[in-house]
């Protein structure tokens, strides 16, 4: 069998070295200041969900190495006249390098990867995993930390329905960090525990931020809260983060939230402004992973 | 008719308890004398040598998705009662999910029929209700009449009190055993996988285990109170079977069947979302599996079944959560009983044949089946509990490959599958 081409599905495969190379590229790249190394490389973003964040930040990544990217909304295209994945695949290979994808299908990526010969990216499948967005996580944080060995992080929210918790726990994990999960039953089950060495589960918030390095906010997707039996009210009373909650993690935790965020819910406006915000500055670095990522798989030379 | 005479392997008949080397003889479709070695009364036009194999009454499958009428790019009874006669099966019960469902004395009838090639005796189960919708009955003496052996919705559970509860008692009248596909699909939402550590990590939505015994309960429940007999179809968790032997200590008439797939396999086998292991019931916990093995130990468990379950490439090869539910299975599930049970030492070959046979037999009723007794049916499985393989999917007589087993080494394997006196398949 012929080897397949590198693509990043997710962080599981990745070992720690790996990722810090990936990180390392990161600090080198400067969307402000293109280097064309993907020059006349043609990358696809097909995306089956919405999203403005990720492509554009991914779309800005690519043009800034050079490369040319064609936009492909599942709602505008074959698929939505019942072609299926492979096809969609199989067509897009004919005329692209790589493909960055996103999925409301747990998995998707790996299934483009086995049928296709060329690099896949996953820019976020179902719930399974979000490695671009965990990657940056990891920069953002080694920017203002010298490293995540034995920082306790806390992620708090829905944790079930969130790709972006796994592919951060993962990332954390095999950086060294504690990750602690904080969320009500039926948005953190048990089995969570079982994601990543070192995972661990605190119901209560204010036990789980207690000392805490960082503390990572994920949006309360209340289009999901209807059909689970959460009082939003409830909801917001245990697990928004507010001033004085802040208080009880270390003086220098950052806070993050990988959006869209919404205020008075997950957080106040207060914490949302703060000094110790990084939420745009995971913005910026994103642009920065995704261009490392892409040079990573795609061979650019550095 | 022809004479055939099997001369010198182990003859295993549990429903008699008779397990000797001997000679037998077949003789216009019924089996006409069990003798010693050398011994048989009358001479036989054709002699099968088979010394150091099993004799054993034909394998009977109770949980078959034969496809046809009207999915026949899946599979039809010539293509699936081919596979189940390499598999040593010499009959298969039919599940009524065709298009449309078998529903109606009509379509009962139709797949009995001569001009649809079968290799292997075709026993239809029809649907308990109509369209397997779950609302109105359907015609249980005419299904019967017509040749229905059970009835089941399967693929859907009966969810309404109300009417499972009048299906059993009509069932029980009508003199059919009703099989459930036992499962809450209020709770297991029609999702993808086994609710666990697994899909958390894959990020797919689960069923729960509750989803499958709390049904079993309840059916279990109303069968205590309206009597008829039930029987539970592949049955994936322990706590599924403690049920059924809670029912059993009360006395409820119910019996349970498994599938290799469940008690070879766990959930863990999704983590690379391959969709050949995505069925339903999906695959279970390590412990539900390790409680399935004692269920066959103890005789909990009365049936090994295939849930033979054929879809196309274009059907599999999608997205975890879009693939469509089942695998194939007749044309290893002896391989798989006798390399997971046998070899392993859980279970001896009586017991093994019991599984596949006897108890079958009489879970649908069929009378003169499922026994080598003089004068009964000759259906039988001719196979060697030694041989190695491997099976390779590509020679399979299905018309589908949608099957976790290709490539995988066994240990047994089905060599003569004799149906009514004549040879349906042969390696010998």
């Amino acid at each position: 069998m012929k080897a397949k081409p590198r693509s990043l599905l997710g962080i599981e495969p990745l070992d720690s070295r790996q990722i810090l190379e990936i990180l390392a590229l990161a600090k080198r790249m400067n969307p402000a200041r293109p280097r064309l190394t993907l020059r006349g490389r043609r990358i696809a973003l097909l995306f089956y969900e919405n999203s403005t964040r990720t492509r554009t930040s991914f779309e800005i990544a690519a043009k800034s190495l050079g490369a040319s990217t064609v936009v492909i909304h599942a709602t505008t295209a074959s698929i939505e006249k019942g072609e299926s994945l492979k096809d969609t695949g199989q067509t897009l290979q004919s005329i692209v390098d790589a493909i960055v994808m996103r999925h409301p299908s747990s998995g998707a990526p790996l299934l483009l990867s086995r049928l296709l010969d060329i690099p896949i990216i996953n820019a976020g499948d179902g719930m399974h995993a979000h490695p671009s967005q965990a990657l940056l996580d990891a920069f953002t944080i080694l920017h203002h930390k010298k490293s995540l060995k034995g920082l306790k992080i806390v992620t708090i929210g829905d944790i079930f329905h969130s790709r972006v918790a796994r592919s951060d726990a993962h990332v954390f994990s095999k950086l060294g960090a504690r990750v602690v999960f904080c969320g009500p039953d039926v948005l953190l089950p048990e089995t969570a525990c079982a994601l990543a060495p070192g995972v661990e589960i605190v119901r209560e918030m204010d036990e789980a931020i207690r000392g805490a390095d960082v503390v990572m906010m994920l949006r309360v997707q209340q289009e999901r809260l209807s059909g689970m039996q959460i009082n939003v009210d409830e909801y917001v009373r245990r697990y928004q983060l507010t001033p004085a909650r802040l208080k009880l993690a270390k003086k220098d935790a950052l806070v993050m939230h990988p959006g869209p965020m919404i205020r008075g819910m997950e957080m106040t406006d207060e914490v949302a402004d703060c000094k110790q915000s990084v939420v745009l500055e995971q913005v910026l670095n994103g642009v920065k992973v995704r261009m490392a990522i892409l040079a990573t798989l795609l061979g650019a030379k550095r | 008719m022809s004479s055939i005479l099997l001369e010198g392997g182990r003859v295993i008949d549990p429903a008699t308890g008779f397990d000797a080397v001997a000679d037998v003889l077949l003789r216009d479709g019924r089996v006409a004398e069990i003798a010693e070695a050398g011994k048989a009364r009358s001479a036989a036009d054709e002699t099968l040598k088979v010394k150091g194999l099993i004799v054993a009454p034909g394998f009977i499958d109770l949980h078959v998705h034969l496809r046809e009428p009207g999915q026949t790019h899946k599979e039809n009874i010539a293509s699936g009662t081919a596979a189940a006669a390499a598999g040593g099966f010499t009959s298969v019960c039919a599940m009524p999910n065709t298009r449309p469902i078998n529903d109606s004395p009509a379509v009962t009838r139709w797949m009995q029929d001569e001009d649809r090639g079968a290799v292997v005796n075709v026993f239809p189960i029809a649907a308990a209700t109509l369209g397997s919708l779950g609302e109105k009955l359907s015609d249980y003496r005419g299904l019967k009449k017509a040749g229905a052996v059970g009835l089941s919705d399967d693929g859907k559970p009966i969810l309404d009190d109300r009417v499972m509860r009048e299906a059993l008692a009509l069932a029980a009248k009508a003199g059919l055993v009703l099989i459930q596909h036992a499962e809450d699909t209020r709770l297991s939402q029609g999702n993808p996988m086994n609710e666990g550590v697994t899909s958390f990590k894959l990020g797919l939505r689960g069923q729960p285990a509750a989803s499958e015994w709390q049904m079993v309960e309840r059916d279990i429940r109303l069968a205590s109170q309206e009597g008829g007999r039930l029987h539970v179809a592949h049955v994936s968790t322990g706590r599924s079977l403690d049920m059924v032997r809670l029912g059993r200590a009360s006395q409820v008439q119910v019996t349970a069947e498994v599938t290799p797939h469940h008690f070879l396999f766990t959930d863990e086998n999704c983590s690379t979302y391959d969709t050949r292991y995505k069925m339903n019931p999906p695959l279970r916990s390590a412990a539900d599996r390790e409680a399935l093995l004692a269920g066959l130990i103890d005789g909990t468990i009365d049936a090994i079944a295939s849930d033979h379950a054929p879809h196309s490439l274009f059907e599999k090869e999608v997205e975890f959560d879009k693939a469509a539910f089942g695998i194939t299975g007749l044309e290893i599930a002896l391989a798989a009983a006798l390399t997971a049970l046998y070899k392993s030492g859980k279970l001896s070959l009586p017991r093994v044949v019991a599984l596949l046979s006897t108890n079958p037999a009489r879970i649908v009723g069929l009378g003169g089946r499922g026994t080598l007794a003089e004068g009964s049916v000759a259906d039988v499985t001719i196979f060697d509990p030694k041989k190695r393989w491997t099976y390779d999917v590509r020679k399979t007589r299905s018309r589908s490959r949608n099957c976790p087993y290709d490539g995988m080494q066994f240990c047994g394997k089905a060599l003569a599958t004799i149906v009514g006196g004549r040879i349906a398949c042969s390696e010998l």
